[in-house]
């Protein structure tokens, strides 16, 4: 695969401000999906996440681990346009303009790449989600705020995501509040991919879920991520998460990135301190 | 008889001068939500507060006053509206639209076409159109500076989901000038195509909210639907069992407790004028 070719050149210990690849081989495409250079948050006096850069070429799925604390979700909200990085630049493809810094983008702007280019699945889906709203109107959302006004199409359009996440399609006018906890995660991924996003942010998407249903919505967003060439942004503290689903791991601790590669490379054989006790914590059945 | 113990028109000047300020900013940005210190009235919020700051504001000794409420001039709110203003500022009062300069009105646009030296002034209860859907108003202020409307067809795409057709009947939304979505205070879907080009200014006045927002003469207000099931301005499809219209908009008037209902136009003014032949 081009990607791991590209990504074989990474440095493993990159440093936090020089994790991307010098260079691409000629078959990977020209540009990354996502750029982003030394994004850095402060609460105050604390570190958010600090100097974090890294490129996410098209295609790709970054997992980003670490424990709760560590910058995880605040470089997730700073690469999705929620919060306001205090310094650095996150530079994404767009399909209309090509290469654009969003955080210089004017917030109309932002908001319509938000809800064309870009999926947010959040980790309660209550947040991602109407809860008012029955399941066909919280897919046909992003559609009807680009433009669509037909509402046979919508509906369709809204049935059809629903088999696509395994939800049977009579319950499309039921309320997210009679689904199931998984059903529910399912459905804001549908609501999400249905305007054809390039690339989603994922902030804990199994959280909360039993084992069992975790292992299905993994497959199911395996399925989606291959067929639709989807790229992703993972945030996770799952590590059998990233090993299902990332190509790349990241390893952030106190707001920085400590180390990067691979993720089986990471996993099976980790350098830094931190992620050598990260993975020797996880329980053995 | 005007009560000496109040100024005209009840409200102090510096009030109303507030408030002024607020109508010409609501005009010049044509649905847009402007605020304003609504004041205490001497009637409970939901009985017109909004209404009556936008009127007293309004309100000069020569102009004639109608208030109507679901139509009709002859209900307690509309009753008691006007005589407060009889008692407060002595203006002439009335209960022929044609004679009116400012109208004040709860739920209905008179049937009679309004004409460019009137005023109606709505009583909103709820100006926010996306009120029930987006609980923040930071959001819905945010989805309004931005016109990022599509939250409000998935408010039509869920009637359609669960009635089949927009079974939105009355406050139904509606773009003004084709910029602000705007509800129309909870007047009859009917009555929407009345907004339309509408040669009166129009104003709505919503006391609990604080808010005022306008609609200048000649502008143009598109109710908004889906392409597959457009906007349909619909009433009962009875004639009026009074007067024999069957053009202007109807109450379900029950009569006995056996079933028996009668159709009547909502439009009392306009049902009496009818009746002698003069509508």
């Amino acid at each position: 695969m081009a990607l791991t070719e590209a990504l074989e050149e990474t440095a493993r210990h990159a440093a936090p401000d020089d994790a991307a690849p010098d260079a691409a081989p000629d078959q990977a495409p020209a540009t990354p999906l996502l750029r982003v250079k030394g994004v850095t948050k402060m609460y105050g006096g604390r570190i958010g996440c600090a100097a974090v850069s890294f490129d996410l070429w098209p295609g790709e799925v970054l997992g980003i681990v670490g424990e709760s604390g560590s910058g995880k979700s605040t470089l997730l909200g700073c690469l999705s346009g929620q919060l306001r990085p205090d310094a650095g630049e996150v530079i994404f493809d767009t399909s209309a303009q090509g290469p654009v810094d969003t955080l210089k983008l004017a917030e109309p702007q932002r908001r319509l790449l938000a809800r064309t280019d870009w999926a947010f699945v959040h980790q309660n889906p209550r947040d991602g989600l109407r809860m008012g709203v029955s399941a066909g109107g919280n897919v046909g959302e992003r559609l009807m705020a680009t433009g669509a006004r037909h509402y046979g199409r919508i509906r369709a359009s809204a049935e059809d995501w629903l088999g696509r996440v395994e939800i049977d399609p009579t319950r499309i006018d039921d309320r997210p509040r009679q689904f199931s906890g998984g059903m529910q995660q399912r459905l804001q991924i549908a609501r999400n991919l249905v305007s054809g996003p390039r690339l989603v942010f994922m902030d804990e998407p199994t959280g909360g879920l039993d084992v069992s249903v975790q292992a299905r919505l993994l497959d199911l967003l395996r399925g989606l991520v291959r067929d639709m060439g989807l790229s992703a942004v993972l945030v996770t503290h799952d590590l059998a998460v990233v090993r299902l689903l990332a190509d790349r791991l990241m390893v952030m601790k106190g707001g920085r990135v400590v180390e990067a590669g691979l993720t089986d490379q990471v996993l099976d054989d980790p350098q830094h301190a931190y992620t050598q006790l990260l993975v020797s914590s996880v329980l053995q059945v | 008889m005007t009560d000496q113990a109040y100024n005209f028109a009840y409200l102090d000047e510096d009030t109303k001068r507030m408030i002024r300020r607020a109508i010409l900013k609501a005009i010049a940005i044509p649905g847009y939500q402007v605020p304003f210190a609504s004041r205490e009235m001497p009637m409970p919020y939901g009985w017109g507060t909004g209404g009556v700051q936008v009127t007293a504001a309004t309100l000069v000794p020569e102009d004639v006053l109608k208030v109507i409420d679901q139509g009709a001039d002859d209900t307690t709110n509309a009753v008691s509206i006007r005589k407060f203003f009889q008692r407060t500022a002595g203006v002439a009062t009335t209960e022929r639209t044609r004679d009116a300069t400012v109208i004040q009105t709860r739920h209905r646009i008179p049937e009679t076409p309004l004409t460019e030296d009137q005023i109606l002034v709505y009583q909103v209860p709820i100006p926010e159109p996306m009120r029930f859907l987006e609980p923040r108003e930071t959001e819905t202020r945010r989805i309004h500076a931005l016109a990022d409307y599509g939250l409000m067809q998935v408010r039509l795409y869920e009637d359609i989901a669960r009635h089949g057709e927009i079974a939105t009947s009355y406050a139904y939304p509606v773009e003004v000038a084709g910029r602000y979505v705007m509800d129309p205070s909870p007047i009859p879907k009917f009555d929407n195509p009345k907004l339309d080009d509408c040669p009166a200014i129009q104003l709505f006045g919503a006391g609990r909210e604080q808010r005022i927002h306008a609609v200048p003469p000649y502008t143009r207000i598109r109710s908004l639907d889906f392409e597959d099931h457009p906007f349909i301005a619909s009433k009962a499809d009875h004639a009026c069992a009074l007067c024999g219209s069957r053009k202007s908009y109807l109450d379900e008037v029950i009569t006995d407790d056996a079933g028996g209902r009668m159709f009547v136009c909502s439009d009392t003014d306009f049902c009496a004028e009818n009746a002698k032949g003069d509508a």
